[in-house]
């Protein structure tokens, strides 16, 4: 099966169990089962080739130009952690189907499990840093949704925010780190990097990679000191946390250790970082396990100390230790999911977890005895279980390693975490099952289902499989250790078997589990001790650091983002002015190239009516409808301009554009106050006045300087010019631009357009829907109605040059290909002409007799648009490729058909669409406010106000 | 002209800025309004000044105005309706339910705590 599909089964998954959530939990369970399984044999098709040594891969561009693709690869280290993914995902889930009670919503829960596992599966087989990036953060996400799956837990919602920012922040640290070693390798793919480890260790950039790619890594995979964070993630569902802490999360970075293993291990900043960070991990891990009482903080602190073992196994950085690493992560993910499976077993029937409330349950629960304590047995490392023969060889690589030039230190210390590993195994045992039968459990204990007690017991046989001949696992292992490797080192030859002889990791083995034994004698003196003990809580020093980081932003912010929007704005125009100013004073300035052009008296009289009605809003600003009509001169006069310097495409959009936005403003002044009072001081009008008045004078200055010079180089608009009726069939060059050379950028913006639209009248609905709503039926008109609201004059001519408005706007935008025109400005034509139906006639009236909701109109011109784009899929062109053609029907002269023609009436219904809904939308709010509206049209009509012939239709 | 015109922009620029940093909603819409024109007007003179030469193509004429300029202030134009009218529907929603047009906040009281909700 192609590694894409077994990428993207568990995300299109994903959607699955949250749709078949009506259809009960068995089919629920039953279908995300189906889509893990199917990935499962997918990536079991891929078997002969990883095991001959083949790389297999599958690679799409996605953006070439960042050097980032989708390039997936699948070797015998990315097999490996695909199918304890997998393979242990289809236990879990088989395992949660008995677990998860009826309040638990399945489908939701089995949705995160399919997302998280699809990013896992993604981080294994990705061949493109940055796209393991991208899963990275996606395991960090989809793991924050499964350890806060019980929102109602304060616990879970803590752990699930405290695993989400430790992980989360050592994701944007490998972030920097993963760049870094693309841009020394000058390749983001996978395969390049790991070719080169001369070139990447020699980098004095390496130190600084290493440091934060090994932060990413130890914040996932929980290192000293960033471990606090993997217990209280226990507050999950037991299966999140048989998932996630055994298999799966917590070793996706020690797989990226291993991954990264050929290009930055075996350098001495490797060694000791990695090593050391391992060794404290392992053994602080394991002591404060033992004196865990509840069973599920027992076994996240073991996790813990486990991956703290692989990690220090990694960081020695040879061949041996690497071989080891990989033959603990399969055995401990198979006793580590066994035991959390236990633990929810136990849970799930004795109603609790405390280990000091449970006991004797070996009588009652014999099934579970039975699992958990060869599970337990293998973590303690008794030979004929898995555990012992990663654990010897664990023991036989530290007695090779050298740590601070003290040869004894790394022995004794594994020594020592393994005697206490061997403790609280023991006291799982001794504790849980083992002892008199109580009476006094919260719920009568026995054993579960086969559905619960199945997938652990399927892993234990695993357990004892290669505990009793692991010359089974051998082949395979050794074909990850090689991918592991890669060409840096030969594969060991050493056999993996149970005697090895009087070697010193026997005796270090023996002295450990005899060590184990003598602790849990000695266990209540030596609680006694721990809890006296002082020590720091990490969940107190995360809360409190994380309270002081807020603090300090808070300052910081509310220094600068206080709410008042004026002092945003007084910043923003300062810091523009003075950047531009900065900009200026710096660069060099040729010397004035064009002719200026004579003032011409229309044009004067134009400048001075707009720096009349301009000075003319500043001073006269207090009134408003007088500030709106000032506003409409200056539009006016702006169009005028466009006209006068040959822009009559633009004069006719800002026209028309103009007399919406007059109606839109009359509309909104209709509810906001008539007078804007004094409320600034002189001081702070002359504060504004200056910073006005700088940003004038830029403005102007830098205007009046490109004004007088020509371009620095030829425009690109040349090749719009020459192009234009060659390659577009149009001799208007700037609607050619818009419907052809740029139809993208305006297939864009017609969205924005419908979007603004849409968000106008969902606030509409929003304001109408709230307490707005009752306040706006209450309100009082401030000035006095008009008595005639629908003069007869009005609706009379409005309805008589309704047609030829309607003709006018069919006819600029049927020339606009040649002339001046097109689709914005049809539109704006338009929807002027169907808004004076409803301020003539009223709004009743003229909805009444709208057929087409606006909405509809909005939508209809984004697929036209969208549509005539894609078609020209068809003949294998790019998107929004035209076509014309020149046709003659025989009475007419010839004529154009363009592709483009279509594109312009997409844009064409999404301009009437957009502005006619946002103008509703505001006289909606006018309509519910007081109008005692009408459904007729003409309000002086005799025979209606008749009360013989007619009842009254006031108030209607 | 082409002072009547850089002029023109320096104008409008001030009085844009002028009127956003007034203290109500009103004045401060009509100040974008304001200055939505100077940037337009702007950025369309940044392809020169030309009379009498529209860009529509014609035998025999070989000098027209600029076009790209236009065609990107055409539809700057008409997507700023579209973001005055979302403002516009902003600031009346805050007034019809505060009944306050101030366009800051009242009082400036940083929030308390760090968002925990546990």
């Amino acid at each position: 099966m192609s590694l894409f599909l077994i990428v993207a089964l568990p995300f299109f998954g994903a959607l699955l169990p949250g749709l078949m959530n009506s259809a009960g939990r068995q089919a629920c369970a039953g279908i995300t089962f189906t889509v893990s399984l199917a990935a499962f044999i997918g990536l079991l098709t891929n078997l002969p080739a990883v095991l001959a040594g083949d790389l297999v891969t599958a690679r799409v561009d996605w953006i070439p130009s960042l050097g980032m693709n989708f390039t997936l690869m699948l070797d015998g280290l990315g097999f490996f952690f695909a199918l304890l993914i997998l393979g242990i995902g289809l236990l879990i889930i088989a395992y949660a189907r008995s677990y998860l009670s009826r309040d638990d919503n399945m489908g939701e829960f089995f949705t995160y499990l399919l997302l998280f596992q699809g990013a896992m599966v993604g981080i294994v087989l990705s061949d493109n840093i940055l796209l393991l990036l991208v899963f990275w953060e996606l395991t960090s996400l989809s793991s924050f949704l499964l350890i806060g799956y019980w929102k109602h837990l304060p616990e879970g919602r803590q752990g699930a925010r405290m695993a989400l920012t430790v992980t989360g922040m050592g994701g944007l640290a490998m972030i920097g780190g993963m760049l870094i070693l693309g841009q020394i390798a000058g390749s983001y793919d996978l395969s390049v990097i790991l070719q080169n480890r001369d070139l990447i260790q020699a980098d004095p950039l390496y130190v600084p990679a290493l440091l934060l790619i090994l932060l990413g890594c130890f914040t996932k995979s929980a290192q000293f000191p960033f471990h606090f964070w993997l217990p209280h993630a226990m507050a999950a569902p037991t299966p999140v946390s048989a998932y996630l802490h055994s298999a799966t999360m917590v070793k996706a970075g020690i797989f990226l250790m291993a991954r990264m293993w050929p290009v930055l291990s075996g350098t001495p900043e490797w060694f000791v970082i990695v090593t050391t960070a391992g060794l404290i991990t392992m053994v602080l891990g394991a002591i404060i396990a033992l004196f865990k009482h509840d069973l599920k903080a027992l076994l996240a602190f073991s996790t813990v100390s486990h991956l703290g073992l692989i990690t220090m196994l990694l960081g020695t950085g040879t061949a041996f230790g690497a071989m080891a690493a990989m033959f603990h992560i399969l055995n401990h993910a198979t006793f580590k999911a066994a035991l959390f499976m236990s633990a929810g077993i136990v849970d799930h029937e004795a109603h609790t977890r405390d280990i000091r409330r449970l006991g004797g349950l070996r009588h009652l629960m014999p099934i579970t005895f039975i699992i958990a304590t060869l599970a337990a047995l293998s973590m303690a490392g008794i030979p004929l279980l898995n555990g012992f023969l990663s654990k010897e060889m664990m023991l036989e690589e530290a007695t090779h390693t050298v740590l601070f030039g003290a040869p004894w230190l790394v022995p004794a210390l594994a020594t020592f975490g393994s005697l206490f590993s061997a403790a609280y195994c023991f006291r799982l045992i001794g504790h849980t099952f083992l002892g008199p039968v109580r009476d006094d459990y919260p719920a009568k204990p026995h054993d579960p289902g086969a559905g619960m007690w199945l997938p652990p017991a399927i892993l234990v046989v695993l357990v004892v499989m290669i505990g009793v001949a692991p010359f089974l696992a051998e082949p395979f292992v050794k074909v990850v250790t090689a991918s592991v490797l890669g060409d840096t080192a030969e594969v060991p030859k050493a056999y993996f078997k149970i005697w090895h002889g009087l070697v010193p990791a026997l005796f270090m083995s023996v002295i450990a589990v005899v060590g184990g034994l003598l602790m849990l004698a000695i266990f209540n003196p030596a609680l006694r001790l721990w809890e006296t003990t002082p020590r720091p809580e990490a969940k107190t020093i995360f809360e409190a650091l994380i309270a002081a980081i807020v603090a300090l932003s808070q300052r910081f912010i509310h220094g600068l983002h206080n709410g008042a929007f004026t002092r945003y704005g007084a910043i923003m125009a300062v810091t523009v002015i003075v950047a531009g100013f900065y900009a200026w004073s710096t660069g060099t300035v040729g010397p004035a190239s064009r002719e200026m052009q004579p003032v011409t008296p229309v044009a004067f009289a134009g400048w001075v009516m707009l720096l009349a009605a301009t000075i003319g809003m500043v001073f006269l600003h207090r009134n408003r409808l007088m500030s709106l009509i000032l506003i409409g001169i200056a539009g006016l006069m702006v169009s005028v301009g466009f006209v006068y310097f040959s822009a009559p495409d633009l004069a006719m959009t800002q026209i028309t554009v103009e007399v919406v936005t007059i109606i839109l403003l009359l509309l909104a002044l209709n509810f906001l106050p008539n007078q804007t009072p004094i409320e600034s001081t002189a001081m702070r009008r002359t504060r504004d006045t200056a910073i006005a008045l700088a940003g004038g004078l830029a403005t102007m200055g830098m205007a009046w300087h490109f004004l007088v010079r020509d371009a620095i180089t030829t425009p690109i608009s040349e090749f719009h010019l020459a192009n234009s009726y060659k390659g577009g069939g149009g001799t208007n060059v700037v609607n050619v631009i818009l419907v052809d050379f740029r139809g993208f950028d305006t297939y864009g913006e017609i969205i924005v357009l419908g979007i603004a639209a849409l968000l106008i009248y969902a606030l509409t609905e929003t304001l109408l829907s709230g307490p707005v709503r009752a306040r706006l039926l209450n309100r009082k008109p401030d000035q006095p109605r008009a008595g005639d609201m629908h003069p007869t004059m009005m609706v009379v001519l409005t309805r008589v040059i309704m047609p030829v408005v309607l003709m006018v706007g069919f006819y600029i935008f049927l020339r606009g290909h040649n002339e001046p025109g097109g689709g914005f400005i049809a539109g704006l034509v338009v929807s002027i002409a169907v808004v004076m139906q409803y301020m003539a006639s009223g709004f009743s009236w003229a909805s009444a007799r709208l057929r087409y909701p606006y909405h509809g109109v909005i939508g209809a011109g984004v697929l036209i648009a969208g549509l005539t784009g894609i078609g020209s899929w068809f003949v294998s062109k790019p998107f929004l490729t035209s076509d014309f053609t020149y046709v003659r029907i025989p009475p007419f002269e010839k004529f154009e058909l363009a592709t483009a023609a279509l594109f312009d009436l997409g844009v064409f219904l999404a301009v009437v669409g957009a502005v006619m809904l946002s103008l509703e939308s505001f006289s909606r709010l006018a309509r519910r406010a007081h109008v005692p509206d009408t459904e007729h049209p003409m309000d002086i009509d005799p025979s209606r106000d008749d009360p013989p012939m007619t009842p009254a239709r006031e108030g209607v | 002209m082409e002072l009547l015109v850089a002029s023109a922009i320096g104008i409008l620029t001030a009085g844009g800025i002028y009127l956003m940093l007034r203290l109500r909603t009103f004045p401060v819409i009509l100040g974008i309004s304001l200055l939505t024109y100077a940037v337009n007007v702007f950025l369309f003179a940044s392809g020169r000044l030309s009379i009498g030469a529209p860009p529509i193509l014609r035998d025999g004429i070989e000098v027209y105005a600029d076009p790209l300029p236009q065609a990107l202030v055409l539809t700057a134009i008409v997507i700023s309706f579209g973001m005055t009218a979302v403002v516009v529907m902003i600031a009346l929603g805050a007034y019809l339910g505060s009944d306050d047009d101030h366009v800051d906040d009242a009082i400036n009281k940083p929030s308390t705590g760090t968002g925990d909700a546990t």
